[in-house]
């Protein structure tokens, strides 16, 4: 038995992390450490499973075959965004499927923005450009997360995600180009999701009770504020472009620090969606738990599929 | 019986010909060839191989992180192995 001490080995592992050498599955690592990362990217993969419910939605809808392709595709791919994600839950020695109850028992947590409906086709357009831009921007910086596997799947992640921001955008702006009802459309769905999107960079840093340690570990390269201005920064002037308006009355640009100033987020609202209490939460946990319920007998399938391949190849 | 979990999978690809299949993650399958087929579909939706091996998990050892200094630092100390522990006059080419 090897006579190191806890505070030696934390003592270690932070000076790694200070010099930027990644963790990997089995290199020490502090419980809580272990913990942060388990409940960080187990959210991060139910986001990316419940997220394909408010597209999927609209797949049997889309105008045309091209935008039903692009769709289909992008809907695949949170899929296996998922899937990179769960897995590297369990290179933490995470259990999958208790991963999976803890999203359908309610006990863990999803991105919030999944829980507004999708009521028209322009909201496929605000979702990849708003909802996928915001995600990019969070998921850029985790690309140099301390943790290897998170690291790694984040690197894949946000090369197949900038063609979701693209594809939204190229709604967004065809309908903005489009006749005055296609325009209003657009309009309408900027102005239901620009402040859900605003929110998916979760609390105010006063509020944010994980985001100090995280960053000391390096889990967090920015503060949740910063990573929304840096969003407002770049989103603002697209939308200008496009000919929309972005539904902020408080919404300026300060020209003595060249940065945009934006109104307060309602944060009551934030709070109820995230307790639950949003348009869709309850739709989207059923849809879930109804999808493994129902689907139960294909794992059970293709196992038996496997014992009488194995079978059949032994005889 | 039926309730069991499918094992996991560790997944190596090949980008392309005259490359060596590189560890780009895992996945779960109820055999090892349907540990391929949904590899196919997790890891190379955009052309990003040619070739796919699957290891089942518990098939793979690994060396211990605590054993690396034992393992590894041997080599550190013979820069000898490397050229540029080398003098050679200038002038000299191809060398």
């Amino acid at each position: 038995m090897r006579d190191i001490n806890i505070s030696e080995l934390e003592r270690k592992f932070q000076e790694k992390i200070d010099n930027d050498v990644k963790i990997e599955p089995n290199d020490w690592m502090p419980e809580e450490y272990r913990q942060t990362l388990i409940r960080q990217i187990s959210q991060h993969a139910h986001s990316e499973i419940v997220g394909m419910l408010p597209e999927g939605n609209w797949i049997t809808r889309a105008p045309n075959l091209r935008r039903k392709a692009v769709l289909l595709a992008k809907v695949q791919d949170e899929a296996g965004h998922g899937l990179y994600l769960y897995s590297a839950t369990e290179t933490l020695g995470a259990d999958r499927e208790e991963t999976i109850d803890d999203l359908h028992s309610g006990k863990a947590k999803y991105s919030s923005i999944f829980n507004y409906p999708t009521l028209t086709w322009a909201d496929m357009g605000a979702i990849g450009w708003l909802v996928d831009g915001a995600a990019i921007m969070n998921q850029v910086p985790l690309c140099r997360c301390s943790y290897g596997p998170y690291a790694r799947a984040m690197v894949r992640v946000c090369k197949e995600e900038s063609f979701h921001q693209r594809q939204g955008f190229e709604i967004m702006t065809q309908l903005a180009q489009g006749t005055p009802e296609q325009k209003a459309m657009a309009q309408d769905a900027l102005n239901r999701f620009w402040w859900p999107a605003l929110m998916m960079f979760g609390p105010s840093d006063a509020d944010s009770k994980h985001t100090a340690q995280s960053v000391q570990w390096k889990i967090k390269r920015h503060t949740n504020d910063e990573l929304r201005q840096q969003f407002v920064e770049v989103t603002v002037p697209q939308a200008e472009l496009i000919g929309l308006t972005v539904p902020d009355k408080d919404l300026k640009f300060n020209e003595a620090n060249g940065h945009y100033e934006f109104g307060e987020i309602d944060w009551t609202e934030f709070w109820e969606v995230v307790k639950g209490n949003g348009p869709c939460n309850k739709d989207r946990l059923d849809a879930r738990r109804k999808a493994k319920e129902n689907g139960m007998w294909v794992r059970e399938a293709a196992n038996a599929f496997a014992a009488k391949r194995a079978a059949r190849k032994s005889a | 019986m039926t309730k069991k979990e499918w094992p996991l999978w560790e997944v190596f690809i090949r980008s392309k010909a005259g490359l060596n299949h590189k560890h780009v993650g895992s996945l779960r399958a109820a055999d090892a060839h349907m540990a391929i087929e949904n590899a196919r579909d997790v890891y190379t939706r955009r052309s990003e191989g040619i070739s796919i091996w699957v290891v089942e998990s518990n098939n793979l050892v690994a060396s211990d992180p605590s054993d690396a200094d034992s393992l590894f630092e041997p080599a550190d100390s013979k820069v000898y192995r490397h050229p540029t522990f080398y003098d050679v006059p200038d002038g000299i080419s191809h060398m």
